[in-house]
Formats: structure tokens, sequence, C-alpha cells
């Protein structure tokens, strides 16, 4: 019997099994091997800050219920992947063979690579985003920063989104008059894009979000309440939110399958290993100049499940993927805005409009059944 | 690898990238790298050429160079503290 190992179960690694199983390719066993029973929907975070969302449970689901009944879950930790012997080795002492891999690792912060970085807040974890909405709740007024500690990090408008979002959290608070929010971005613009760092910026001076262009955090004073930049500038805070430095996951660098920072480098297209054809790498844990987000997983998994079935059926693989992102950005007050790009085309200037804050009220909502499922 | 006179340590082959974008990709190989070492960037997005030299002036490091390459376009820039 042929085996597809997935190391990892959060979105790309769900759907490219889901996927897979469908496919109902005969004599193959599907194993995902992942760290934790539960799944977390972590574009949920930013909301659990803000206090929008306060029962987790609602986030969260039963890893083994989002999985097709054909797929073998794993609840076990992938402590080494040897690409040379088709081999990766799990915590329990279980070695498993492959004869395809397909590496789902996501990304990990390690907020410890910036100096004085315990002062600061974040919204990258569940605990994190539980502590800062404790925090923000005791908070009465004053500066409050929100920066970038390292790149790349995950789903590149959550800054910007954030401080949209804590003029909404003020103004219901009714303190917002109290309040200035600084948005420290490491780009000479609000966001990446040029035409949607448009938009951005026109609803931060429309709520009169003061932005600082080029400032890449790269130490905090905490007794002083001041975070300095890469540039050489410095801002005093009340509150500081700080996006995390990220990683590739321990398992990718201890296997030393990843380049800078444990990112694992694959072709754009075809998202194979280098000259290991059998071996995949899909979402945040890939070295792609694409941003880190679940709609790239979701995307890229489809492209490899397809990609590995035609393998298995003694076709050529033709599936690519075109690097196609697609994001949207919550400002508060039931306004969003949406951006669909890919490689060879950037995104057009987008309008905030009520219309895409329900599209991604939809989302939120159909990713437990459509998305995981690989039905969309 | 070098370029003119300048002995490139890394090469950052952005080519494709619209987001994070080249800068991005500049920034975090700066930011890795030891003073003193030479960065050569190759990007396909037209912002890189305002983004990258704004961004390496307010930085305090230097642009050695930005040439015209079949399709792209490599900026060269010395991390200088």
């Amino acid at each position: 019997m042929k085996k597809i190992v997935i190391v990892g179960g959060g979105t790309g690694g769900t759907v490219v099994a889901n996927v897979l199983a469908r496919k109902r390719i005969s004599d193959t066993a599907i194993i995902v091997v992942n760290d934790s029973s539960n799944h977390v929907y972590q574009p949920a975070f930013i909301y659990r800050a803000l206090g929008e969302i306060i029962d987790e449970s609602k986030i969260m689901r039963e890893e083994r219920k989002l999985l097709d009944k054909k797929v073998e879950l794993l609840i076990d930790r992938a402590l080494k992947i040897d690409v040379q012997n088709r081999q990766v080795w799990l915590e329990s002492g279980k070695q498993l063979e492959y004869d395809y891999l397909i590496i789902s690792t996501g990304s990990r912060i390690v907020p410890e690579e910036v100096p004085g970085y315990r002062a600061a807040h974040h919204f990258y974890t569940l605990e994190g985003a539980r502590i800062l909405h404790e925090t923000l709740e005791r908070f009465n007024g004053g500066v409050v920063a929100v920066g970038i500690g390292g790149i790349p990090y995950k789903c590149p408008p959550a800054p910007a989104e954030f401080c949209c979002l804590l003029d909404y959290y003020f103004t219901k608070r009714k303190i917002r008059d109290k309040v200035e929010i600084h948005y420290l971005s490491p780009l000479p613009r609000t966001f990446p894009h040029e035409a949607v760092a448009e938009s951005i910026r026109e609803m931060m001076e429309e709520k009169e979000i003061h932005w600082h262009p080029m400032f890449n955090i790269e130490s905090i004073d905490s007794e002083r309440r001041v975070v300095n930049s890469l540039e050489g500038e410095s801002l005093k805070y009340d509150l500081l939110v700080m996006v995390p430095p990220h990683r590739g996951a321990e398992v990718v660098e201890r296997s030393e399958l990843g380049v800078d920072g444990g990112w694992i480098p694959v072709d754009k297209h075809t998202l194979q290993y280098r000259d290991y054809s059998e071996v995949y790498a899909i979402g945040d844990a890939t070295n792609l100049p694409i941003s880190k987000a679940g709609s790239v997983a979701h995307f890229e998994a489809k492209v490899v499940a397809e990609r590995i079935y035609s393998d298995t059926i003694g076709h050529k693989p033709e599936a690519v993927y075109d690097g196609r992102v697609t994001c949207f950005c919550d400002a508060g007050f039931k306004k969003a805005i949406y951006m669909s790009f890919n490689y060879e085309n950037p995104p057009k200037k987008p309008r905030f409009s009520y219309l895409w804050y329900l599209g991604k009220q939809m989302v939120n909502r159909f990713y437990w059944s459509l998305i995981l499922r690989g039905i969309v | 690898m070098s370029s003119g006179e300048h002995k490139v340590s890394k090469i950052v082959d952005a080519r494709g990238s619209h987001c994070p974008g080249p800068l991005m990709e500049l920034i975090k190989a700066i930011k890795n790298a030891q003073v003193g070492e030479v960065i050569s960037v190759y990007s396909t997005d037209s912002g890189s050429k305002t983004d990258i030299p704004l961004w390496v002036n307010k930085a305090g490091h230097e642009l050695i160079g930005v040439y015209e390459r079949d399709g792209y376009t490599e900026f060269i820039v010395k991390k200088a503290r």
C-alpha cells in the first residue's frame, strides 16, 4: 500500500487530506500527523483580542471531525523529516515511511528575537489575544502603538486592520478622544500594494490614526516605554502591540529543510521541494515571496492534491499554483475591503463596503464546512 | 558573486513578488546581514524603484547601484550600520 503523509493539520494540511480522500486513490493510505487534537481558526484571534469573541469553543473544532473518514489522524509531534530515506520520525517513537510527503507545518512566533519583547502584546496566539483583551479592557487612555517586529509575518493586513478595529473598539467604549492610535508601518506606505495602501491610508486619515512610514521595530525599552526602529526612530507608548517575528516550524529547522528563518524552498508553481519530486510544502511553511495567509495554504493544497492524484494514476502532474492570494481587511463599523491577486496581477484599489464585511463573515462561517473540506 | 567592484554576499530573488514585496525581502536580508555585507535584490515590481532607495536612505545604508537587467531590476545595497 502507498502512503501519503501530511505533516501538519492546519488549513493546508486539512484541505489537502480531504481533497485527496475524495479522489479515492486505490490502495493508498492518507495519514495526517498533527500535534494537537484541536483545529483553531486563527483569523478569529484578532476578534478575541477585541472582545468580539469571548467563547473560544466557537473558533475551534476537533481535527478528527474535520477530516474525511478515510484519512488516518495521528496526534503526535513530528521530530524529524528525513527526505533522503523518505521517513518521518515522531515523538511517540513511531517512524512513518512515505511515498508522498506534504509539509504543512505553518509558522511559529519568536517574539524573543526582539530585545524587550515582554513589554509588547500581540494577537498571534489565543493566549496572546486573551491577555491583550484583558489589557485593553483596563486601558482608559493614552498612546497605543501597533507595529511589526519581523518579516515575514502571517496575514499582512492584520496590523493595519487591528488599528482600524481599535478605533471601532474605543469608539464603542466612548473613550476614542482619549486614545491616540499609531500604526508603525514597515514600508513607505500603509500596505505593500500601492492600490490597497491608498485605500487604507484614506481610511486611517478618516479615523485619525497616525501612521509612521518605514518603522520596523528593532527593540523595546520597557522602562521608558519607548519602541525603537531599525531605521533609527523612536516612539513613546502607553500600550504596545507588536506583530512578533515568525520562523518556520522547529521540525523543519531540525531537519535542515529550511533556509533564512526555517522557510522551505519550493518551486513557486509546482510547490515541490528542491529535487525531491515526491515532497511538497504548502502554506506558511514555504519561502515563497507571497503572503502567509490561510487562503494561500488553501489554494496550494488543492494544487498539490491534484498533482499527487495525477501522478498516482500515471499522468504527468500539470496543476500549478499561480500565486493566488485572497484576503479581507475589516475596518470596523461593518466595513471591509477584499483583495485578490496572484504572481502576475497585483490587486486593484479596493473600496471599503458593507458587502465585503458580509463577505468576511461568510468566510468565517463557511471555513469549517466548505473551505476545510476542499469543496470551494 | 560580484557586481562591478562589489562582492555580493547574498542575492534576494524577489522576482514575481508583489506581496509582501521585494523591499520586505531586502529588510529581512539586511537585518540578518553583517555591517559591510553587500546584498543584491532582483525585482520585477515597479514600486521597488521608489521604495528601495527611500528605505535604504532612511535606514542609513548605501545604495551602490540600480541596474536594468533582462526583464527585472537589480538593486545593490551595502549594510552600513
